[in-house]
């Protein structure tokens, strides 16, 4: 055979014996031990630190008492957050609606004083952060969810009617939502119908509540439902 | 234990062993994800609550009702006004992308003095006072010097409204006859209104109720008079629509029988079909000889004899030479003749394209001949005279000697003098005088251009260009950097027409007497003043009695004044219209014999015409020059805005790339020029009249008469934004005017040219 043939024994026969010696010299421990190291560093990484990398908490402008509010208006919901004759939803209030009550400071809340004086005196609105605010390629319709099919306002959005104070808005700094669209929880495990508004929750609802599964190419709900 | 190589090889994949145990790579995916789809630039509706404005349209002679969405204070959507009058919830293309008008690129943020030399873009930013000193200043050396006649304005706003009519009381006031509007077609059809019917009058067309519609050339889906009502009047058209034109326009495609016929030989042809019309008897008794003068032979008051229409007609204008004129054929203009006639309630109608252009008396007389003829004038489904909107009742301007004087001189355009006294303004006899006269003789020295883009609107730029460059001073009123603006020396810029008052009188074509209101839809954007404001503050910073003339404090103020009571409705509507409005009848002619005149009863009255002659039409350019084998038209399309503000980003996305690639501008042309020429589809040509050359590439059209080249309008503009600056060739560039013997009006409807392989 050729000469190549008798090298390869040989270059063989060597690797067996370095082996032999890193069993002897108990080296084996070491690797395990340095991927156990960089296990729990990424680990320790993926879990604590990139969540808090990730997400920036921000302020709301100040601070909101949603109990309050509800004890003083008849309609609930849908006595600030309520639907437009032609069946658009007003969303959050705008300043117009509040400076019915609040012309002059109402109690004696610091956050009161600042809306007075920073927003109300200054007709100027208040640049809310909303924690349900979708990707700008969903096209939600509260009419077509709050009034055909009467779903209540808490199967999306939690129990925020009974909140006496706001949040911190944790924004995502890659996409720039608030972290409630993927969830509290990093890995997306929910409780509530309300803890994650992802697509799939979405469609899972759909799903459960007959809407028709309309798309031919994946016999599931059409895009065009929601991306416009 | 001894740490190598495999241990940081080990300590690396517990780390990706690890990360892939955490959500790190999942939720990254994810988040890329969703940012691919969150790039700045990428439009997001606005949202918020949706109010609704209603407006009238300024872009064209239309004169549309518009309902304007608004989201908060933004404007989102132009939709046409439900109920209105002229286009009932229909809008344009220009129309609906009017937006980008009001939030685009092209608007002036504040005044503007020029500073570099003219047309080289170089301007420093003024205030509003420094503007208005600036322009009285330059005005008041006139009046010092005693010439306030060397003033002239141009304005582009609707006619009988009452900015061109505030622009009008200050030439006035200052001492100047030199105003004029755009031209348009409805200058050439009043001057014939005025002669057959005696009065002053505008032309009104009932397509609605009429059942045959022949259009001389007229673009009833191409922009002609109000577009969108014209559109919607050929959608409900029960009867037929018959094009003559020697292109296959829009028009011509969508109706019921395409003519195609030598170029300007229109009045012709309308002759032709008289002759027809009366050998067959197929004319109305009754009109003609109840209501008519002129018709039959008479004698003169010297005892002469003397022609009347029949004669002439019959003489001359038999089916065969007709069709030797025209290139058709005498079957042809026998048969379109009868079925015209035996119509129940026909009309002809003229104007050439979108009718933009003021074209030749003759033709307008031959026409409106052909519609008397058959009893069609004054009435249902007819062509009106409407009156003309008289609703500014303003005291006459306090004029002072100097005023007195200047505006007692003769127009530099020559209209109303003994030599054209039918004529209310002749623009391209206005720049030939500035353009052509010596450097110690300019009878221009100051200039005001308004709600108009000369530089590109007026035929044979170039003439434009060297009258304006003799004029000292020049002051633009336009919301847009357009063609005019960057030739001026200041800007005043105007609130653009989403931002502001206006009452919109008038709309072309239509026979119904319609005021509508521009209402302001958004708060002014920028440092902008309305234009009436403007004129009305340079008015009083001018002192003297032109201050006087300007009692009031604001245009608001002035135009509230004007309506009076009627200016709620006229607010709160959007539009005002005397629906009892009706056909005027046969007893409302105010000619000197009290009839409809075919031929005129005023003795010496000056038409320039030979008195055997019914029509006699100049000819165009370059005719007889051998050199110019071919004719060159223009043409309008309704995707084309070529009015005093050019298409919008969006507009110019809906141009065909058989008109416009890239920057290329396409002419028309048959396959057999095409052939003669030497050139294929698509190739790159010359195109040279007398009055210039321009690059072009060739789009072969079985749809245009063999020996004729077809450029658009509306493109080649050098103001504005990038998606229209440098975008074709301008067809104003190599068209030039041609003055109409009879009325001395711009009669061009092309020009003699040839085209070379490049």
């Amino acid at each position: 055979m050729s000469t190549q043939d008798d090298k390869a024994e040989a270059v063989s026969g060597e690797a067996v014996e370095s082996c032999k010696t890193c069993k002897d010299d108990g080296s084996g421990g070491v690797v395990f031990l340095f991927f156990i190291i960089g296990l729990m560093i990424s680990l320790v990484f993926g879990w604590v630190v990139f969540p808090k990398i990730l997400y920036s908490g921000k302020k709301q402008p100040f601070d909101f008492n949603h109990v309050v509010h509800n004890e003083v208006v008849d309609d609930g919901c849908e006595s600030c957050h309520f639907f437009r004759d032609d069946g658009t939803y007003a969303g959050v209030p705008k300043l117009a609606q509040c400076v019915d009550c609040h012309e002059e400071v109402q109690g004696e809340t610091e956050d009161e004083a600042i809306f007075v004086r920073d927003y109300v005196s200054k007709n100027r609105e208040v640049p809310w952060l909303i924690y349900s605010k979708q990707p700008d390629c969903v096209f939600f319709s509260h009419v077509a969810h709050v009034k055909t099919a009467g779903m209540d306002c808490v199967t999306c959005h939690g129990d925020i009617g009974e909140s006496t104070s706001l949040k911190v808005y944790e924004k995502n700094i890659i996409t720039g939502y608030s972290r409630d669209i993927w969830g509290k929880n990093m890995i997306g495990l929910k409780k509530n119908t309300y803890d994650r508004m992802k697509m799939d929750d979405c469609a899972e609802c759909h799903v459960k509540e007959g809407v028709k599964q309309s798309s031919v190419q994946t016999k599931k709900g059409a895009c065009f439902v929601c991306h416009k | 234990m001894k740490i190598d190589r495999r241990s940081f090889l080990s300590l690396g994949i517990g780390a990706g062993a690890g990360i892939a145990l955490t959500p790190l790579p999942w939720k990254l995916a994810d988040d890329s994800s969703i940012w691919t789809q969150m790039w700045p630039w990428t439009p997001v509706p606005a949202r918020g609550e949706a109010t609704y404005v209603n407006s009238a349209c300024s872009l064209c002679p239309g004169s549309c009702g518009i309902s304007v969405r608004k989201i908060d204070e933004r404007a989102v959507k132009i939709e046409g006004m439900e109920g209105h009058p002229v286009n009932d919830g229909g809008v344009c293309p220009i129309g609906i992308a009017g937006l980008q008008l009001l939030y685009g690129q092209t608007r002036v943020k504040t005044p503007l003095k020029r500073v570099g030399k003219r047309g080289e873009g170089k301007w420093q930013k003024i205030s509003w006072d420094e503007a208005i000193s600036e322009v009285s200043s330059n005005l008041a050396e006139l009046r010092k010097s005693g010439n306030p006649q060397s003033l002239a304005c141009i304005s582009g706003s609707g006619r009988y409204g009452t900015v061109s009519g505030l622009f009008q009381r200050f030439m006035t006031a200052f001492g100047s006859p030199n105003f004029m509007s755009v031209p348009s077609f409805v200058d050439g059809y009043s001057m014939a209104l005025k002669q057959m019917h005696g009065i002053d009058s505008i032309p009104g067309f009932d397509f609605e109720n009429s059942d045959f519609i022949l259009s001389f050339g007229s673009g009833i889906i191409d922009g002609w008079g109000a577009p969108v009502r014209m559109f919607k009047a050929n959608a409900n058209m029960k009867g037929k629509i018959v094009q003559i034109e020697p292109r296959l326009s829009n028009t011509a495609a969508k109706a019921d029988k395409w003519i195609p016929i030598k170029p300007g030989t229109e009045a012709a042809l309308a002759l032709g079909l008289a002759h027809v019309i009366i050998k067959k008897s197929l004319y109305n008794k009754d009109f003609i000889s109840k209501h008519s003068f002129g018709f039959d032979d008479m004698t003169g008051t010297d005892g002469k004899k003397v022609k009347g229409f029949k004669s002439l007609v019959m003489e001359k204008y038999t089916p065969a030479s007709v069709a030797r004129i025209t290139d058709t054929s005498a079957e042809m203009i026998e048969e379109l003749a009868v079925s015209f006639a035996k119509a129940s309630s026909p009309l002809a109608v003229c104007g050439r394209g979108k009718g933009t252009a003021q074209g030749s008396l003759d033709e307008y007389i031959a026409v409106h001949a052909l519609n008397a003829l058959l009893g069609r004038v004054n009435t249902k489904g007819g062509v009106w005279a409407v009156e003309q909107p008289n609703y500014i009742s303003w005291p006459y301007p306090d004029m002072d000697k100097i005023a007195e004087k200047g505006f007692a001189s003769a127009r530099i355009d020559g209209a109303g003098t003994d030599e054209f006294p039918l004529a209310g303004q002749l623009a391209h006899r206005f720049v030939n005088a500035v353009a052509d006269a010596g450097r110690k003789e300019i009878p221009v020295e100051a200039l005001l251009i308004e709600g108009a883009n000369p530089l590109h609107q007026f035929s044979d730029t170039k003439a434009v260009k060297k009258a304006f460059s003799k004029i000292k001073f020049i002051a633009s009123f336009s919301s847009y950097m357009d063609d005019s603006a960057q030739f001026a020396d200041i800007i005043l810029p105007n609130h653009c027409y989403l931002e502001r008052y206006e009452d919109i009188p008038a709309p072309a074509g239509l026979q119904k007497p319609v005021i509508g209101i521009s209402r302001p839809v958004v708060a002014p954007k920028y440092n902008t003043l309305h234009s009436g404001d403007a004129i009305i503050r340079i008015a009083k910073a001018l002192g003297d009695k032109i201050e006087s003339s300007f009692s009031w404090d604001s245009y608001e103020a002035c135009l509230q004044a004007t309506f009076r009571e009627a200016w709620s409705k006229l607010d709160s509507v959007g539009f005002l219209i005397n629906q009892k409005y009706g056909a005027p009848g046969w007893d409302q002619f105010e000619t000197e014999s009290k009839l409809f005149e075919f031929i005129s009863s005023a003795d010496g009255a000056k038409t320039g015409r030979d008195k055997d002659e019914i029509v006699n039409i100049a000819d165009i350019e370059g005719k007889g020059d051998k050199k110019y084998n071919l004719t060159l038209i223009s043409y309008d399309s309704i995707r084309l805005a070529s009015g005093s503000v050019g298409n919008t980003p969006f507009m110019i996305k809906a141009v065909a790339d058989t008109i416009l690639k890239e920057n290329d501008i396409f002419v028309e042309i048959n396959p057999k020029t095409a052939k003669d020429a030497g050139v294929k589809e698509g190739a790159k040509a010359v195109l040279t009249t007398p009055k210039g050359s321009a690059n072009v590439r060739v789009h072969l059209f079985e749809g245009i008469v063999p020996g004729v080249i077809a450029m658009p309008r509306g493109l080649g503009h050098t103001g504005d934004d990038k998606y229209l600056s440098g975008k074709g060739v301008n067809v104003h560039d190599l068209i030039g005017p041609v003055e109409d013997p009879a009325s001395g009006l711009d009669a061009a409807w092309g020009i003699r040219a040839k085209l070379a392989k490049a």
